[in-house]
């Protein structure tokens, strides 16, 4: 049975994010929006999570924290990374503290660009998540790593 | 004692206490102006975390969370077999002392808060569980379950400071604001999940399942003061309910400190009083 895409936990962190997407993430929670009526909560431990969604850009003192947050969420887990900082590190790229976008630092399944991103493209891109969130449930049950490539 | 009734309990328990999560989460977000999830959510979210890839911080964490299940499981079947109230009270404090072990196993600190404050809960509400137990058997003359359930003038009328009391707790029993100190069901964020949060996977749906038998259990806790009539038990029951989910969207979280005082303070005056009314003029 697929529980999983019909109740897909979030863990939120803001990077080095200028709160624009962090704002749409959290209007995704309320009324108007109500990502609830998918079953989607927002959970603030990466233990119960199942999708984590990023926002801004990766540095060098938001690295760690990053991969500590991955690492510490049970498998089968996605990442999206929400807003063009997450993705590729938007108008601050050439900074010289920016890193670049979430996936130097972890896997990233979902990439969901826009400056800030409108909650309906953020739940359009969580929803594509669950797919992937699905494969690899599927690729977990089948005894195969969930992860597709390392 | 009825082993017929502990059976239909242990099976039908997780699936009315599940029901009973997916209508409150449900009324709780159209109280807030929400769709909210379907009402079978609960059952997704347990499906679902049976599904997780099982991540033990500290392997005795199993065993304590899987006892904290068992001993949920029986002081509710205990109490719908009819058995004695005062051995349903003690099972159920040592189930949460079980999970507050838990909590314990892994050595996180925000482990270690939200079992602190679980112990603060247990702390709040046991005496207020046990003075009920007392006032139940200074009515009836008898501990037990089904003797209590069989009294036939209504035990609302004789106990209302007990009751009283008792819904006052049951605002902690279910892990709801304002007295969700150790943890919430909501997205909270505080002390990340408090004593939940070092369980994940088939652990925590252990946990939730837990919740539900616990629901239940509660829920016949009260009836027993309507017990006279079971339309009038079912309909106080739903109403107890209702109004627990409106207390839980209508306050704010309160600290640790006012929770314990606050609870010891209601028990004190109203079961305490309740007590010895009972004792010195019940027979009038």
């Amino acid at each position: 049975m697929a529980y999983m895409k019909r109740s897909p936990w979030i863990i939120h962190y803001d990077g080095s994010s200028c709160n624009g997407c962090d704002i749409e993430v959290l209007a995704c929670l309320t009324p108007l929006y109500d990502v609830e009526r998918f079953g989607i909560i927002n959970t603030g431990n990466p233990k119960h999570a199942d999708i984590l969604v990023v926002t801004g850009s990766v540095n060098e003192q938001n690295r760690e924290v990053i991969r500590n947050i991955y690492e510490q969420m049970p498998q089968p887990k996605v990442v999206a990374a929400l807003g063009i900082c997450a993705c590729s590190g938007g108008v601050f790229r050439e900074c010289y503290n920016v890193e670049g976008g979430m996936d130097r630092v972890i896997p990233v399944d979902v990439y969901v660009p826009g400056c800030p991103v409108r909650p309906e493209q953020i739940i359009d891109g969580v929803v594509k998540a669950l797919g992937v969130l699905e494969e690899k449930r599927a690729r977990m049950k089948a005894g195969a790593p969930a992860e597709a490539t390392v | 004692m009825n082993v017929l009734y502990a059976i239909v309990f242990l099976i039908l328990a997780p699936l009315a206490g599940g029901l009973i999560a997916g209508v409150d989460r449900k009324l709780t977000a159209r109280m807030q102006g929400r769709v909210g999830p379907p009402v079978l959510q609960p059952f997704y979210d347990v499906g679902k975390l049976l599904e997780k890839e099982h991540v033990i911080v500290a392997l005795s964490q199993n065993y304590f969370v899987l006892a904290y299940l068992v001993f949920i499981a029986f002081s509710g079947a205990l109490f719908f077999a009819g058995g004695d109230l005062l051995l349903v009270v003690f099972a159920l404090t040592l189930a949460h002392v079980l999970l507050v072990l838990g909590a314990y196993s892994a050595t996180s600190p925000y482990s270690f808060i939200g079992a602190e404050r679980e112990l603060i809960q247990l702390m709040a509400y046991e005496p207020m569980v046990i003075l009920a137990a007392a006032g139940f058997y200074l009515a009836t003359g008898s501990f037990y379950v089904n003797e209590i359930a069989a009294f036939p003038r209504p035990l609302i009328v004789l106990l209302p400071g007990i009751f009283v009391g008792l819904f006052y707790v049951l605002t902690m029993k279910l892990r709801k604001s304002p007295f969700d100190i150790a943890t919430s069901h909501h997205a909270h964020q505080e002390i990340v999940k408090g004593v939940t949060t070092e369980f994940s996977g088939s652990t925590l749906g252990m946990v939730e399942v837990a919740h539900w038998y616990e629901t239940v259990f509660l829920l016949g806790l009260f009836w027993l003061f309507f017990a006279w009539s079971p339309v009038i038990a079912l309909i106080a029951v739903a109403i107890l309910y209702l109004a627990e989910i409106f207390i839980d969207n209508a306050t704010a979280r309160v600290k640790w400190g006012f929770a314990l005082r606050s609870i010891w303070l209601v028990t004190l005056v109203l079961s305490a009083l309740n007590l010895v009314v009972l004792q010195y003029f019940g027979g009038l």
